[in-house]
């Protein structure tokens, strides 16, 4: 508690009434939105942890299996809107197996019961189905907001079933999904008298849609701010589109790849001209020379341009960017290359975000794209970058301190060197002292992927320097368990580590035994670690999720790939058998992860306090981390 | 085509069918077909000695590229190899993917001139030195490069060269190249993989999206860029990597040289001479030949430059699929036709004709060239 001895004794005596009355301090709290600040406020007291309970009305959930919908309802009761995200980050990446779950249908049957008023659901990761959409889209006559980011599992058929039922949407937002695009059907299913839509995006699909529905669509939506069309929009769909909705802030253009003749060309160039309130471009595919200039007029004041589907040189961008004199954030393909960037630099003094993304990733024998010279020339330019994300094929130790010595404020420094334990190219070391560099000069970093030739000399300048680091990604990396120890032992702030393809046992997994708790997951493959150290870590972190999927022919005991998590319910049982889920507590006997066999004060979400007293049990297991190779008579069955 | 497929044998070349199909046309002769899918199944060791010579020496070349991939810069030089990688990628990714792959289709079908060139000369002026091997591996020429994923195979396959086999020789590059396995902190992993899932870590809906523009970026096979670029790789024999530069980006041949000049110079090996002031044009020269004159900013031809030391040939493979030397048709000809460029030794340019400007479209000249005592066209472009 505070050092307020009244609040201490408020707390103990819950009979005492608050010194506000409760409507006062839900109304106070109300306006509190951060969901850090929450948690931080529902420590307080009881009354004030009541009343942040019964104000919040949106809830984030990093790990969907850190909770139960069940204790999610009992503990906020007047939800409107949930973020929920499920599988870890790697399933991006095709690391993570298409059935390893995260299914969101558990948490819409229970919301359907409890929060039968939800208005907004934010899904990333997770498995969606038909099912589910058409469920949801019946079972909630106030949703507002759908938005699905990196989800798979569904199709089209459920979005038709979206745009069906859900007479007050507002948006709704596809994004980047493996979506089964069956047809573009869907878009036809908004009955003629909807009109509230202010979001659609579905530059995700590719099928055709209906193009008039879509025209009468937007011209009865006098609300739509956002519009981010698909590859099968064409300019002159696109141009009837701008003319029913000048009032557009974000843009995402179809194709700019048909040719169009030179009445069309001058409609659209009127088109454009109208979108006066213009601040995020993006779509653009296949965007070609002769176009560009179209969007000229439209980009005055944009502050977001996504270029990263479009193929692009060097002096195509610089043109485009001398009409966007308040940039903050650029996404561009790595055709621009270094003279691109060079532009850039030029012309964007208050870009705060660039991503560099690589046209043709798995070509490695053709080297193109961008090098350090590229980001280096932007660094020059743009002294308020915060955030960069670089796909490159060389790099130098020397480039990135002088990177981040031109822009000190980075938060967010994710480079990938291609070629995985690629040193620096001129003097052949490894990039330890990039990265040193990094974490030295932006004490602010939040967010960190390293690549290239590393060895544990990076991760002591990590451990050491980095603290307010959150999430961590490290791929082929790091000499020997010293590495991920220095992580686990330096960074005070980590939430997220995931570490690939690196020399990393058991001896490393089980330096941060105290350290998962506060950590919202850890993820390791690809690394030393073994089935009995997973077990290890399972009995010694009852309230740690350990998870094992193992790849087809390898060894009994590798453990391949390892998902460690915190979690108040338990393990999941609804894991597939590629996934052994590790539990100090013998199947059998296993309870049934009933939320009221827990401790209640485990309730706090999503913030925890500080790891609790399990010493005693903890300091027996690192004696037994010396046997670490000895075969335990262990009882537990893995699912 | 039907005339084609006995030379074609004769070097392995059936190609030609194979190019076909991957334009998505059919192939006119199913004893091309038969031919194709007979190398396919031998890989690589159907009929000539010199293709299994060839293959054996290609391996020892270092390239980059994965452990099992095949460089296309080999193609030409084992035709036969080069048709069963060929025609084994076409299999494997056939139903799926042929459609699919940018320049590497522009590739394919080419190789079969260059090695009627190859065959009917010297016969062996396939390897430049394996002093060019040996460059240095840190320059970013790490040999087990990360692949596609699980999630998308054929896509990922494709997205590389549509001329690389991933089951094919470079392991035994790998093996004798151990300074490679050293210089990759990953070597154990890669080793037995010929991909690495999930890296570089690109989401797969960004994945799909960019394999299918860039087969859209340049199917164009009439050389009209409807995308307003038109990328073609370089090569340089010796240098462990390929560029690939937009044609459109340049004016005329001095330009050209420059861009290539800049991306290649510090591979240039054997005797170097002395390095030109940064710009000049002093390194592009042409030898007029036969009193053809030069053209488009390239200068007369100068005898010192031979003497240099340094001598390499700027080549580049025209729509028809035949190897010429640069230089010979005005800048919108060959930016038309040109399809993939290649700086060779030029020792080893013998018997590569020039293009005269009234090529006549018969394929069966090309045999032809080599019958005549071709002086060699030497375009110097680096003297560094």
């Amino acid at each position: 508690m505070g050092p307020n001895p009244k609040m201490r004794k408020e707390f103990f005596d819950s009979t005492r009434s608050s010194p506000f009355p409760d409507e006062v301090l839900e109304r106070v709290l109300s306006l509190l939105k951060s969901h850090k600040d929450r948690s931080a406020v529902s420590l307080v007291c009881k009354d004030w942890y009541n009343a942040e309970s019964w104000s919040r009305a949106h809830v984030f959930i990093g790990n969907c299996y850190s909770v139960s919908p069940e204790i999610v309802a009992r503990r906020f009761p007047r939800v409107k809107s949930v973020t929920l995200k499920g599988k870890p980050r790697f399933s991006d990446f095709n690391l993570v197996p298409e059935n390893w779950g995260a299914d969101v249908h558990p948490w819409l049957v229970v919301f359907a019961a409890k929060y039968p008023f939800l208005e907004e659901l934010r899904l990333k990761r997770m498995a969606v189905s038909d099912e589910s959409l058409e469920f949801l889209a019946i079972n909630f006559p106030n949703f507002k907001v759908l938005s699905l980011l990196s989800c798979d599992g569904f199709s089209t058929d459920g979005l038709a079933a979206i745009a069906t039922h859900c007479k007050n949407l507002t948006q709704l937002d596809i994004q980047e999904n493996g979506i089964d695009d069956k047809s573009g059907s869907w878009l036809s299913c908004f009955p003629e008298n909807f009109t509230s839509l202010e979001v659609l995006n579905f530059a995700n699909l590719n099928t055709d849609v209906n193009f008039d529905a879509l025209e009468r669509l937007v011209s009865r939506c006098k609300s739509l701010k956002v519009l981010k069309a698909s590859k099968s929009i064409s300019l002159e769909h696109l141009q009837r589109l701008l003319v029913c909705a000048p009032q557009l802030i974000e843009l995402g253009t179809g194709s700019l790849m048909p040719e169009l003749t030179a009445c069309q060309y001058a409609q659209l160039e009127n088109a454009f001209n109208q979108l006066k309130n213009l601040s995020t471009l993006s779509g653009l595919w296949e965007a070609s020379a002769p176009y560009l200039p179209l969007l000229y007029p439209a980009c005055t004041n944009l502050t977001f341009l996504n270029l990263s589907y479009a193929f692009l040189q060097s002096h195509e961008l610089e043109s485009l960017l001398c009409q966007c004199p308040h940039l903050r954030r650029l996404w561009v393909l790595d055709t621009v290359g270094d003279k691109g960037l060079e532009a850039v630099g030029s012309n964007c003094p208050l870009l705060e975000e660039l991503r560099v993304f690589p046209a043709d990733p798995f070509d490695e024998e053709v080297i193109h794209g961008v090098t350090e010279a590229g980001l280096l020339a932007v660094s020059y330019g743009c002294r308020r970058l915060h955030y960069v994300l670089y796909f490159c094929r060389q790099m130098t130790n020397a480039a990135v301190a002088t990177i981040v010595q031109n822009c000190p404020d980075f938060t967010h420094f994710r480079l990938c060197i291609m070629n995985p334990g690629q040193p620096d190219y001129l003097t052949n070391k490894p990039m330890d002292e990039a990265f040193g560099a990094v974490v030295r000069t932006c004490t602010k970093l939040q967010r960190l992927s390293v690549s290239g030739l590393l060895t544990d000399l990076t991760f002591e300048y990590i451990g050491q320097y980095a603290k307010n680091l959150e999430t961590l990604s490290v791929a082929f990396a790091g000499s020997s368990d010293r590495g991920m120890q220095c992580m686990l032992e330096g960074c005070p702030k980590l939430r997220k580590l995931e570490i690939r393809d690196c020399p990393f046992g058991n001896a490393a997994l089980l330096s941060g035994l105290e350290k998962y708790e506060s950590m919202r997951s850890l993820w390791m493959s690809a690394c030393n670690v073994t089935m009995n150290g997973c077990r290890l870590l399972a009995r010694e972190m009852p309230r740690l999720n350990v998870e094992v999927m193992k790849d087809d022919g390898s060894d009994d005991s590798q453990a391949d790939k390892v998902y460690v998590y915190r979690s108040v319910v338990g393990p999941r049982r609804d894991a597939p058998p590629c996934v052994l889920t590790l539990s100090e507590v013998d199947e059998a006997s296993r309870c049934d992860g009933s939320p009221t066999n827990q401790n209640p004060s485990r309730y706090e979400l999503p913030s925890w306090p500080h790891a609790p007293c399990r010493t005693g049990l903890r300091w027996a297991g690192f004696s037994s981390l010396r046997n670490l190779f000895v075969v335990n008579a262990w009882e537990h069955c893995v699912s | 085509m039907s005339s084609i497929p006995k030379e074609h044998d004769y070097i392995g070349l059936s190609e030609s069918p194979a190019m076909e199909i991957i334009s998505g046309k059919l192939s006119p002769s199913s004893t091309s077909s038969s031919t194709l899918s007979t190398v396919e199944k031998n890989n690589g060791s159907s009929g000539s000695k010199n293709n299994n010579t060839s293959l054996n020496l290609k391996e020892t070349e270092l390239r980059l590229g994965l452990p099992g991939s095949q460089s296309p810069e080999r193609k030409p030089t084992v035709p036969a190899a080069g048709v069963s990688l060929f025609g084994k990628d076409i299999d494997t990714s056939n139903a799926n993917a042929y459609s699919l792959n940018p320049l590497k289709n522009l590739v394919s079908g080419a190789k079969r001139g260059f090695s009627d060139a190859i065959d009917g000369s010297t016969g062996k002026w396939v390897f430049s030195d394996s002093n060019g091997s040996e460059v240095d591996l840190s320059k970013g020429a790490v040999l087990f490069s990360p692949r596609g994923d699980n999630g998308n195979p054929q896509k990922s396959r494709v997205a590389g060269p549509a001329n690389k086999d991933f089951a094919q020789s470079p392991k035994s590059v790998q093996d004798k190249n151990g300074q490679v396995a050293a210089a990759n902190e990953n070597s154990s992993a890669p080793a037995a993989k010929t991909q690495v899932v999930g890296w570089p870590p690109i989401r797969s809906f960004r994945k799909n999206t960019m394999a299918s523009s860039l087969v859209k970026n340049n199917e164009d096979v009439d050389g009209k860029s409807v995308y307003g670029c038109l990328y073609v790789k370089v090569s340089m024999d010796g240098a462990p990597y390929l560029r690939k530069v937009d044609l459109k980006t340049y004016g005329n041949y001095l330009e050209l040289s420059s861009a290539l000049e800049k991306m290649f110079g510090c591979f240039t090996i054997g005797t170097l001479s002395p390095p030109p002031p940064p710009h000049s044009p002093s390194f592009t020269r042409q030898c007029g030949y036969h009193g053809l004159p030069a053209r488009d900013g390239l200068t007369e031809s100068c005898l010192k430059d031979l003497l240099h030391g340094s001598e390499y040939v700027l080549t580049y493979e025209d729509k028809d699929g035949d190897w010429m030397l640069v230089g010979d048709v005005p800048w919108d000809m060959f930016t038309d036709s040109c399809r993939r460029l290649r700086i060779m030794k030029g020792s080893e340019a013998i018997g590569l004709a020039p293009r005269a400007m009234e090529k006549c479209k018969n394929r069966d000249e090309r045999f032809a060239h080599e019958a005549f005592a071709w002086k060699v066209y030497k375009i110097v472009v680096f003297s560094e």
